[in-house]
């Protein structure tokens, strides 16, 4: 008898239960949709643009949201064939893979070193590696024009080679320290008993195991390299030496000229890579930035 | 021939010395447990024995050869952790035979090794797994394999058990023995666990606060400990201590507790204890050795109202007020009483232990366990 009177109640229970949830949901899916409204509103507008001919951009009577009703290839054509963009996007390449080279060969040791050995002065290295991130590179670039212009590297890609170190290397090795950090002390121990020497160590223990930290490190460095605007708009001012993001900018932006068609395929083929590399390693990347919640 | 020696050994970390200068000799093939609660330097001890920490002064020998300056890798010794430190992205194998590459041991060799040790422990249907796809006893069994492939002259085990559960626990200290009985290498095996100790060890090394209290088999520590930490640290429940007072009645030694309490001292113990008579005391009885009263015992009785009782399944733990101390006597199921009436007891002086408080050492006396041989021991 008793359990039957008891039954109301709890049935009342479970469906607040229910309806909490419920309401928990549909308010989460109501700020997706307008954080996604808000995001995803550039890359429209910017898909919009790419697709329609100069006349439609500069007509009055046309809506500039909404798609053409012809959409055209015209203006990725002319951006290929009668600019220096494939130039750029090559430069932009060749010198992001430098640097995404030089930056790992650097920040991983580097981070193994202070976050593992106990030497006197690692705490304070690992926070002076810290601060030198903290310098943005609107005010590096003065000094750095004039180191760059001591070496002989002005108007050269390997300029930025040189440079854009100075902007990865500190914070990649920041994040791989916190990473190595968390991975067990027991772990070298263990491999020290094993036999190995520290170099085996850092190569066949640490970089597998704190592998997501490295290839958030990796993006990160892509995504700085990538996007970089301030230094190849002060060391670089021939087409040939030029990459992606100062390239468009002084090539279709002619004195108060905007070819706006052109502008935005650029955008568009730019932010594709970085897309691409997200898409594919978005899992390594939040689990790096989560280090150690995540490792097994 | 793979002895370990430790002599004269200290360590420091800056000002606070963790290891006091022990001494100790392990024999080949030996199984020896550092017991002791934590912060007493036996991990350190062990640490310092496998090469992962710096030994402040002192020698440490393995197989003859000083090991001071030499890396863990040199020292020909395998190392088990509390947490497993198993290589998460290797496979079983992988991890078990990860050493053995490093030296660069021919492959077939390699694989003859790993098989062997993982039939010892029985996981050889594991070997293709990662360490995430294995149970807690599971990741302990490929440490101890790791271990074992190596063929060292040395097992070191750091609280190997500590991070299992009650049963497996259990489970794995009978595997742990097993596996030494069929691999015989020397081990240091060190443990808060003082059943562990007691089950595993040929000798246990109880340790406290940077020192070494008392070396012995598992059989002396429990009956003649030296001290009365050894006296309180091994035994589960603990030894019942008493302050108490030794009287010279009438030719007659006995000890004198609160309320009126007299117990008498067995005579073949009056020689080594008459030099204290009339001084306060601490009397140190096992739980085992107050049992209910029966009358086939021996021993001194005495009734005292039940404060708490603490029913086992196979005994039952039945705790009175002594003078405002607590005793734990440890009863037969059938003879308990209930809490508030009035229990008979009786006190096996056979083994009692007499602890002068100033030194905090056992008065030395012949071990009545010894003395009357097994029918002494029944009593518990």
């Amino acid at each position: 008898m008793s359990a039957i009177a008891a039954d109301p109640p709890r049935r009342r229970a479970v469906g607040s239960l229910r309806r909490n949830r419920r309401w928990a949901l549909v308010t989460s899916y109501v700020f997706l949709v307008l954080f996604a409204i808000f995001f995803l509103t550039p890359p429209y507008y910017q898909l919009v643009t790419a697709t329609k001919s100069s006349a439609e951009i500069s007509s009055q009577t046309t809506d500039p949201w909404l798609p053409s009703p012809s959409p055209t290839l015209e203006n990725i054509d002319a951006l290929w064939n009668k600019t220096d963009f494939p130039i750029y996007l090559r430069n932009t390449a060749l010198v992001t893979l430098c640097v995404v080279v030089i930056t790992m060969a650097i920040a991983v040791p580097a981070a193994f070193s202070l976050g593992r050995m106990k030497f006197w002065g690692s705490g304070i290295l690992a926070t002076g590696v810290f601060l030198t991130y903290l310098v943005p590179d609107s005010l590096l670039f003065l000094p750095l024009f004039k180191v760059v212009g001591n070496l002989g590297l002005l108007n050269s890609y390997w300029a930025l080679v040189l440079v854009y170190p100075t902007l990865t290397v500190p914070f990649c090795t920041w994040i791989m320290i916190g990473y190595f950090q968390s991975v067990p002390k027991e772990l070298d121990e263990a491999a020290l008993i094993d036999g190995a020497n520290h170099l085996q160590m850092l190569f066949k223990i640490f970089i597998p195991v704190a592998l997501p930290g490295l290839i958030a490190a990796t993006i990160f460095a892509f995504t700085v390299c990538w996007a970089a605007f301030v230094y190849p708009m002060a060391f670089i001012y021939s087409s040939d030496q030029q990459v992606l993001t100062a390239g468009t900018i002084t090539t279709l932006v002619k004195g108060d000229v905007y070819q706006w068609g052109m502008i935005m395929t650029a955008a568009l083929i730019a932010a594709a890579p970085p897309l691409v590399i997200y898409a594919f390693l978005m899992d390594y990347y939040i689990a790096g930035l989560t280090a150690g919640a995540t490792k097994g | 021939m793979a002895r370990v020696t430790l002599n004269k050994v200290v360590k420091k970390f800056d000002q606070t010395e963790a290891v006091r200068g022990i001494d100790l000799d392990i024999a080949d093939r030996e199984f020896v447990v550092l017991v002791g609660p934590s912060g007493c330097g036996k991990s350190t001890t062990l640490r310092m024995i496998a090469g992962l920490e710096e030994t402040t002064a002192g020698e440490i020998m393995i197989g003859g050869e000083i090991v001071n300056d030499l890396p863990p890798k040199d020292r020909d010794i395998a190392m088990v952790f509390q947490n497993y430190a198993l290589y998460p992205h290797m496979t079983v194998f992988e991890n078990m035979s990860f050493g053995l590459r490093l030296k660069k041991f021919p492959k077939a060799e390699i694989r003859q090794r790993v098989e062997r040790a993982a039939r010892i422990l029985d996981i050889i249907e594991l070997l293709d797994r990662r360490p995430r796809q294995l149970s807690g006893g599971q990741r302990q069994r490929v440490a101890m394999g790791r271990a074992i492939v190596r063929n060292p002259k040395v097992f070191l085990f750091d609280e190997p058990l500590s991070n299992l559960d009650a049963k497996l626990r259990v489970q794995m200290r009978t595997e742990i023995k097993k596996v030494h009985q069929q691999v015989r290498t020397t081990t240091v095996y060190v443990t808060h666990d003082q059943v562990e100790a007691m089950t595993l060890a040929d000798r246990v090394v109880v340790m406290n606060s940077g020192r070494i209290e008392q070396v012995g088999t598992p059989h002396e520590l429990y009956h003649s400990p030296k001290t009365r930490f050894v006296a309180g640290f091994i035994g589960s429940p603990a030894m019942n201590f008493l302050s108490c007072r030794l009287i010279d009645a009438a030719g007659a030694l006995a000890v004198q507790l609160g309320e009126g309490l007299t117990l008498p001292v067995p005579a073949e113990r009056s020689a080594a204890y008459r030099p204290y008579a009339g001084r306060a005391l601490v009397l140190g009885l096992r739980p085992e050795h107050i049992t209910e009263s029966r009358s086939y015992g021996t021993g001194a009785e005495f009734v005292l109202p039940v404060d708490v009782v603490e029913p086992m399944g196979m005994e039952t733990m039945v705790y009175v007020s002594v003078d405002g101390t607590e005793v734990c006597a440890r009863v037969s199921p059938e003879a308990a009483l209930a809490p508030g009436e009035r229990m008979r007891f009786m006190a096996d002086m056979r083994h009692m232990h007499l602890i002068d408080p100033d030194k905090e050492r056992v008065i030395e006396a012949p071990d009545a366990a010894r003395v009357n041989g097994a029918a002494a021991v029944t009593a518990a």
